[in-house]
């Protein structure tokens, strides 16, 4: 688990960092009729080859626009993006459409939350998997279909010399899934977006998806980052956590960090409503209260005040003052005004002996 | 795939049978349901001043004094194995599948319907490429940008098209482009493809963009609808994150699957066509069916209504086969059975 | 022929709306340059021998068949004799002059003998068919044989069934009667001589013979009903094609010999007959120089009135008598209109031009009427009976309308009475006339119901059958009549004459069975002299007149359209005021 947490930035804004992925400050807003949606809202942090990024927050956090963001998929006409995105050297928000896209699929790729709609329902799999593949590569289409059925077959395709040319409909859940990472991976990219790769699937087959990703990963040393609502997954495959709330990341850690030794009442939330099967079932969960924010309307101050049980500790900060992103251990950030003692006291004392 | 053609086949044949059912008890029955004597009837084929002996020997002639399923059974008969006909001084055979002869023309319906439906043919299919071009192209772009001076031009423009009648439209494109500036040639015009294919091109320039006119404006904004609806799939989303350029993913992924539902569209519009073709056909002095089927049920020509509902009906039910069987092809999750 | 088309008439009047009216005109349009508004009523316009060309004519109906042997149509007896003889024709000229009947493939008119009830006529010789043979007297007689006695042929007038003296057993027509006599009353003792035998004496044989029923066809090439997709020619100009609801073309019969043919001209090389194009698009074409020719002669839509009449267009139209009356009969068995008086009082209580402007007007509609014959007939004698004034503001002036009243007076009926008023339903501008003179018959206390009934079966089922008009109470019915062929007999025999009252399907609407009336046509007809024949047509009509049961409304007119290439056109009053299509050329 040591090795390559983000430190503070060593690179000035405008010049890359030795980060392979280093986002900066990355604010993604969309003006509407209603007012200004700030999906994302000044993100920072930085990924090595070869680690893992869990992402998790709830529904509106920002976590997927942030995603979409990172490959330039956000819709370019309704939206405001500022902040600088660089990877391997490279910065994205300021460049072209078409630079972006040769990027897309060859360098940074990405496996979505649906497969089947995810998919074209008019095009063979192996077809789909050609055109990511020969996109990107000045081969034959004979070369490019050799190297589907490789793929199909490195992702754990029964047969895949024959289900090259299945439909979509024609594989199960799992297997559209595992298509779709063996597209993802068709031009061996370095970046490699999960989002919510596993919430449409059995559970035992979520298993399965979640080992193969890591196996390819190893396999392929491609930076990951896995953007998911689920704890258990990210305690599962990732090295670092990065929480989000209202388009902010609000606590940053390793993964031990993150589960041992949060220090932000809404991870505690999100660790107090995780299900456990090793606990005894007479203790309920404790899912946070309330609903997350508009981001339109976001809260003063904290945008987790209105939901946090300790908000009335800080004497009034909470509803006026935002808190930094503090690097309160080395490798472990949060963003919060309780004191840290009184925060490590009360995961002690009140937090950790329910979980 | 087979057994399913064979089917379909089998059903077109009870529909074509119920068609000819149907119109058949519509012109030879219900005129006697309402009160019409068949020497009323016959007095139509007459000349100006029917004489008692001319309406018998008119009666007798086209067998309407017979019972109405008589005279079924005969067309049937008739198709089946032929007929003759007796014109005076000469007998003419038809062979099967004889639709009968005409009242007026004493021409076998099947030779006329077969010289007509070329002309016919010609308009509806130089029509619909007109209008599949003109209305998907303008469809697509006004989805691509949506809400632009240009999206809100094409869809009033659309919204004309689908409100003004083909008889204005063409006579005002007649009067424009044929009489006052002469580019096109005026009605009338019109000669069949093999005797004279540029006499043929030029002279159904009007009719097209007339009869196209009412559909591309539909289909414009058939397409506009669908594209909008297509470029929220999550797959054209995976498309983009495949790093393929926009216009491969507006062409190959977005279009196909917007053209899909489309195309169901456009075989039952192509069926109905005969509608619009009516009106074209007689705006312009084309020779087709639509013009056939409005004179002959004016002149009460019987067999010739019949016979112009029968190649309809026979060419909607073949179209909707194609269609179907095309929709299976272009969308792999139909499957047939 | 007088189907309304509503829809396309207010399109093309938006078309002529939108100021494209004044850009139709092409090279034609300096204005006041042509032969001059009505120049083709009475002379022919556009005088020319020059040959070539193609003259194309356009139809927005459909011949009701080309056969010669099976149609009743006036365009299509006009048209047919460009591709075939009768024994006489009328004079190919304008005006007056057409009405005259010259000898065609005869070489003179009929000779009669028998006080009238034997015709014989002599074929020119050397004319052949276009497929070079030789034409005879027997070829003639077939054609009236299969015109007039099959069973199959049954669209053409039966006049000489009718004329014509029987078989015994009755002559059962060619397709039947296969022996080589068959109609005994028509004699061909050699191939040039052609005898006729009546059953009464018809002093108006040329008029019968100048049908195209006379029109020789060769036995060996009769195919009956589908003779008209395979007509042998023995005109100037050969059948090429004709396709029912598409067109017709014609070009040269090379067997035609001018030497045998003094009164053709035959000018174009090639004819071109389009049917079923768009009335509108007709007119539009016409006006653009597209086309020559509305082959149906019922002149130009009302859409295109206003255009036609602008002042550059002015001198290529014509406004002739049609050879129609509109007019409308007073049943005399319908109570109180068997009251001479009454029906007096009806005569001068109609407001005629009102009824006129319902029609149309003056251009369109046609003049108003105070005779039965209509001014292109031979025998018409102007005079009015029942003379009328116009008010100053409009409608009849207090005089008029005072004899009216006073005639009501007499009829006992001082106080107005009530009858019914029938029209075609589907003729739009009939029911408006009918509601136009309902308004001025209410000026006098008639009061009127209106009844209308379609067109197709007006005669058959409604007001040609005397009992339905009796128990029904119609006492008033509007029709319009024109003559098959144009004398006064041709015009007056088939609604006047005691004879023509038939239990369904007649045209004798009043009943009318004056025994004077009755005696005066069939003395006439009788005349060889013909100016007293002419003049007998007249004192005819005013006894007609005289019986009040007729009132005369409009003598039917039409603007019709000449282009500017066509050469030799006039209007012949012979086939209802249409152009003569025998001699018609293009520049």
């Amino acid at each position: 688990m040591a090795g390559t947490a983000p430190v503070a930035d060593t690179a000035g804004a405008g010049e890359a960092s030795g980060a392979f992925l280093d986002v900066r400050d990355l604010k993604i807003h969309f003006p509407t009729d209603d007012g200004l949606v700030k999906s994302v809202d000044g993100l920072t942090f930085q990924l090595e080859r070869g680690r893992t990024l869990g992402i998790v927050g709830e529904s509106g956090s920002g976590k997927s626009v942030t995603s979409l963001g990172i490959l330039g998929l956000h819709n370019k006409r309704n939206s405001d993006v500022s902040g600088e995105i660089w990877l391997d050297g490279k910065e994205l928000v300021g460049a072209s459409q078409n630079e972006v896209r040769r990027l897309r699929g060859r360098d940074m790729a990405m496996i979505f939350q649906d497969p089947l709609s995810s998919m074209h329902p008019f095009y063979t799999v192996g077809n789909q998997i050609i055109e990511a593949y020969r996109v990107h590569n000045d081969v034959s289409k004979q070369v490019a279909r050799k190297h589907a059925i490789d793929m199909l077959g490195r992702v754990g395709i029964p047969k895949p010399d024959k289900r090259v040319d299945d439909y979509p409909h024609q594989f199960s859940g799992g297997m559209r899934q595992r298509a779709m990472i063996a597209m993802a991976l068709s031009c061996d990219p370095e970046l490699l977006i999960a989002d919510e790769p596993t919430t449409a699937l059995d559970v035992t087959v979520q298993a399965q998806i979640l080992d193969l990703i890591r196996d390819l990963q190893q396999e392929f040393n491609s930076a990951v980052i896995m953007i998911t609502h689920d704890l258990g997954v990210v305690a599962e495959l990732s090295d670092d956590i990065l929480v989000m709330y209202a388009g902010r990341c609000v606590e940053y850690a390793s993964v031990d960090d993150a589960f041992h030794r949060p220090q932000h009442p809404y991870t505690w939330g999100l660790l107090g409503s995780m299900p456990r099967l090793d606990r005894e079932r007479s203790e309920r969960l404790m899912p946070i209260q309330g609903s997350p924010p508009s981001l339109i309307n976001v809260p003063s101050g904290c945008a987790f005040h209105p939901r946090c049980p300790y908000a009335e500790l800080n004497d009034g900060k909470s509803e006026t003052e935002r808190p930094e992103l503090v690097e309160v251990e080395p490798g472990h950030k949060a963003a919060c005004h309780l004191p840290l003692e009184k925060r490590r006291e009360i995961w002690a004392d009140e937090i950790k002996p329910k979980l | 795939m087979f057994a399913y053609i064979v089917r379909r086949l089998i059903g077109a044949v009870l529909m074509l049978l119920l068609v000819s059912l149907v119109t058949f008890g519509i012109f030879f029955w219900l005129p006697k349901l309402a009160g019409q004597t068949t020497d009323q009837i016959a007095a139509g084929y007459v000349g100006k001043a029917p004489t008692k002996e001319a309406i018998q020997d008119t009666k007798e002639r086209l067998g309407l004094d017979e019972p109405v399923v008589v005279q079924y059974g005969e067309y049937l008969k008739a198709l089946v194995v032929g007929k003759d006909y007796k014109a005076g001084p000469v007998t003419d055979h038809c062979p099967a599948p004889c639709m009968g002869f005409s009242f007026r023309s004493s021409q076998p319906v099947l030779e006329t319907l077969l010289d007509r439906a070329p002309a016919t043919a010609s308009l509806a299919l130089g029509a619909a490429v007109v209008w599949l071009a003109g209305g998907i192209s303008v469809g697509v772009i006004s989805a691509l940008k949506r809400g632009t001076l240009w999206d809100r031009a094409a869809m009033i423009i659309a919204l004309s098209g689908v409100s003004l009648p083909i008889y204005f439209t063409g006579l005002v494109s007649l009067a424009l482009f044929s009489y006052s500036i002469k580019i096109f040639p005026g009605g009338g015009s019109y000669l069949p493809l093999t005797t004279d294919p540029v006499t043929w091109f030029q002279s159904l320039v009007l009719p097209w963009v007339t009869l196209a006119f009412l559909y591309a404006a539909m289909y414009a904004r058939l397409t506009r609808a669908g594209m909008l609806e297509t470029m929220n799939e999550d797959y054209i989303r995976t498309a983009r994150a495949k790093g393929l350029p926009e216009k491969t993913v507006v062409t190959k992924h977005a279009l196909r699957a917007t053209l899909t539902p489309i195309m169901t569209v456009f075989g039952l519009d192509l069926g109905l066509l005969l509608g619009g073709a009516v009106l074209t056909e007689s705006t312009f002095g084309i020779p087709g069916l639509g013009r056939l089927a409005i004179d002959s049920i004016n002149t009460g020509d019987l067999p010739m209504v019949l016979g112009v509902t029968l190649i309809t009906a026979s060419s909607i039910v073949v179209i909707n086969l194609i269609v179907d069987l095309l929709y299976a092809v272009v969308d792999p999750r139909v499957r047939l059975g | 022929m007088n189907k309304m088309r509503p829809i396309a008439v207010v399109a093309a009047g938006v078309v002529a709306a939108a100021g494209l009216a004044a850009c139709g005109g092409g090279d034609s349009g300096s204005s006041g340059s042509g032969p001059g508004y009505n120049a083709g009523v009475n002379a022919v316009v556009n005088k020319s021998d020059k040959k070539g060309g193609t003259l194309k004519f356009g139809s927005s109906d459909d011949f009701d068949s080309p056969d010669p042997g099976n149609t009743y149509y006036a365009f299509s007896q006009n048209i047919a004799r460009i591709y075939g003889r009768g024994l006489t024709t009328f004079n190919p000229s304008a005006g007056e002059e057409s009405l005259k009947v010259v000898p065609d493939l005869a070489s003179d008119l009929g000779q009669s003998s028998d006080g009238g009830k034997t015709w014989t006529y002599k074929l020119r010789t050397g004319v052949k068919y276009d497929d070079g043979s030789t034409v005879t007297s027997k070829d003639v007689k077939y054609a009236v044989e299969r015109s007039n006695y099959s069973d199959e042929l049954q669209l053409g007038p039966k006049y000489f069934k009718q004329y014509l003296v029987d078989n015994k057993p009755a002559y059962k027509g060619p397709y039947k009667d296969k022996s080589d006599e068959g109609l005994k009353s028509i004699e061909t003792p050699d191939d040039q001589t052609i005898i006729f035998h009546l059953n009464t004496a018809f002093q108006e044989f040329d008029y019968l013979v100048a049908m195209s029923q006379t029109m020789p066809v060769p036995k060996a090439k009769d195919t009956g009903l589908k003779y008209e997709s395979a007509i042998v020619s023995s005109g100037p100009y050969k059948v090429d094609n004709y396709t029912r609801g598409k067109s017709m073309s014609l070009s040269r019969n090379p067997n035609w010999n001018p030497s045998t043919d003094p009164i053709r001209k035959a000018l174009p090389d090639k004819v071109e007959i389009q049917l079923k194009q768009n009335a509108d698009d007709i007119d539009q074409r016409l006006i653009a120089g597209s086309l020559d020719m509305d082959i149906a002669g019922v002149g130009v839509q009302s859409g295109t009135q206003p255009k036609v009449l602008a002042a550059d267009q002015k001198p290529y139209v014509d406004n002739p008598v049609q050879g129609f009356l509109r007019f409308m009969s007073l049943n005399q068995n319908v109570k109180p209109l068997n009251n001479i008086h009454c029906r007096i009082a009806v005569q001068y209580a109609t407001d005629k031009v009102a009824a006129q402007t319902a029609y149309g007007g003056p251009l369109a509609g046609g003049d108003t009427a105070t005779t039965v014959l209509p001014p292109s007939v031979a025998g018409y004698t102007k005079f009015d009976l029942y003379p009328q004034k116009q008010a100053e503001g409009g409608g009849l002036d207090q005089a008029t309308l005072g004899k009216a009243k006073q005639e009501l007076q007499q009829c006992g009926q001082p106080n107005g009475f009530s009858t019914k008023i029938s029209a075609r339903s589907d003729r739009p501008k009939e029911v408006a006339m009918a509601q136009a003179i309902q308004q001025s018959l209410a000026k006098v206390n008639i009061k009127t119901e209106i009844v209308q009934f379609p067109a197709g079966d007006y005669f058959n089922k409604y007001v040609g059958v005397p009992k339905y008009v009796h128990d029904h109470g119609i006492g008033m019915m509007i029709m319009a009549w024109a003559a098959d062929w144009p004398t006064g007999y041709g015009f007056l025999a088939q609604i006047v004459h005691g004879s023509a009252i038939k239990p369904s399907g007649g045209n004798n609407l009043a009943e009318l069975n004056d025994p004077k009336v009755n005696k005066g046509l069939d003395d006439a007809i009788a005349n060889p002299d013909e100016a007293a024949r002419l003049k007998a047509y007249g004192e005819v009509d005013k006894l007609v007149m005289g019986t009040a049961m007729e009132v005369p409304l409009v003598y039917a007119k039409a603007l019709m359209y000449r282009p500017k290439r066509v050469t030799n056109a006039g209007i012949t009053y012979s086939y209802g005021g249409m152009y003569d299509y025998l001699n018609m050329g293009v520049e």
